[in-house]
């Protein structure tokens, strides 16, 4: 007798003409140490590695930046628009990334609210525009608003990037519904960035059908950020297969999964 | 001595040679230019042209390069 395994194999996630194996992204922010972020990095499994853009500090020069624990060759860089509030401030920010040297990719934050750092949606739009048209590759990070992600993706986004729950908050997938509606419709990849806690909340969103999750502060802020790392890196594959599998049905009563024949008298 | 203009670099003054480059500039502060990205006026000024741009009193330099975030 021959046992046949099937194994799903499933795509590599493909975003503006690039293709990567895993399917979760991790920042780079809030580590305790530059070794703990470089160790976490590598046990999350995590290809694309988000980075900020800011002013070098000009009395401590001599310290290692952040590239020295991130082999560019291994990680691919993508820098964000964090703390951007107008999209004149994101549109300097991704051009000043970009100078870095490393690609055209731009993470697009513009900040409409300080206390929950949601999207500036009209910002957001019009920064997109201006970059797509400077040949940019545009992941946006928006709200999870339907007709703004619709809108994005008629800018030419590569990668539309709807929030689980608010950035820095562990509050997991507040909204499924609007998460699955995104994707169902847009047919760039989705990306749920920011808001995810623990790894049943990546399970949860990978289930969802999306194209992968970005995340930071819940490996970052965690007890043992490695040890979270790895968890989130099984937690996003096996959501991944969950979705693909197709899971069972719900019902509302039981059905026995021994049979109901072959009882004793 | 040559003549010293003031530039303010990353929001704070800093006196350096008159004509003096933004190479120069970043050697002074011990800088390896492939590790920033220089912004003159909120002009981009991409590496090979590091050399030719000379500083003037009351230029804006603002150098930033990547650091941790999400």
């Amino acid at each position: 007798m021959t046992t046949t395994v099937a194994t799903l194999v499933d795509q590599p996630l493909a975003i503006g003409g690039r293709e990567f194996r895993s399917r979760l992204m991790v920042g780079t922010g809030k580590y305790r140490d530059n070794e703990t972020m470089a160790r976490a990095i590598k046990a999350s499994g995590a290809e694309i590695v988000t980075v900020a853009v800011r002013r070098v500090d000009l009395d401590r020069t001599k310290q290692e930046g952040i590239l020295f624990h991130l082999d560019p060759k291994r990680y691919f860089l993508l820098a964000n628009t964090a703390g951007c509030y107008t999209a004149d401030d994101a549109i300097r920010y991704a051009r000043l990334a970009r100078e870095a040297g490393f690609n055209e990719f731009i993470k697009l934050e513009v900040i409409g609210d300080e206390e929950t750092l949601l999207p500036d949606v009209e910002g957001l739009l019009q920064a997109a525009r201006t970059l797509v048209q400077e040949g940019f590759e545009v992941m946006a990070y928006t709200n999870e608003d339907l007709v703004t992600a619709l809108k994005l993706e008629d800018t030419g986004c590569a990668a539309i990037m709807p929030l689980a729950s608010p950035i820095g908050s562990g509050l997991g997938l507040i909204n499924p519904y609007t998460v699955r509606t995104i994707k169902r419709r847009v047919s760039k990849p989705v990306i749920v960035d920011a808001g995810v806690g623990t790894a049943s909340d990546a399970c949860v969103t990978m289930e969802q059908g999306v194209d992968g999750i970005l995340m930071n502060t819940a490996i970052a802020a965690a007890q043992d950020p490695i040890a979270m790392a790895r968890a989130m890196g099984h937690a996003v594959e096996a959501g991944r297969l969950a979705y693909l599998a197709g899971r069972m049905p719900r019902r509302e009563i039981a059905l026995p999964s021994s049979p109901t024949t072959g009882m004793l008298d | 001595m040559p003549e010293a203009i003031t530039v303010v670099v990353n929001g704070e003054e800093r006196r350096v040679g008159a004509q003096a480059s933004l190479l120069d500039l970043l050697a002074l502060l011990e800088l390896d230019p492939r590790g920033v990205v220089v912004e003159l006026n909120r002009e981009i000024v991409r590496r090979p042209q590091l050399g030719e741009k000379t500083l003037h009193d009351g230029d804006r330099v603002e150098l930033v390069h990547f650091v941790g975030g999400g």
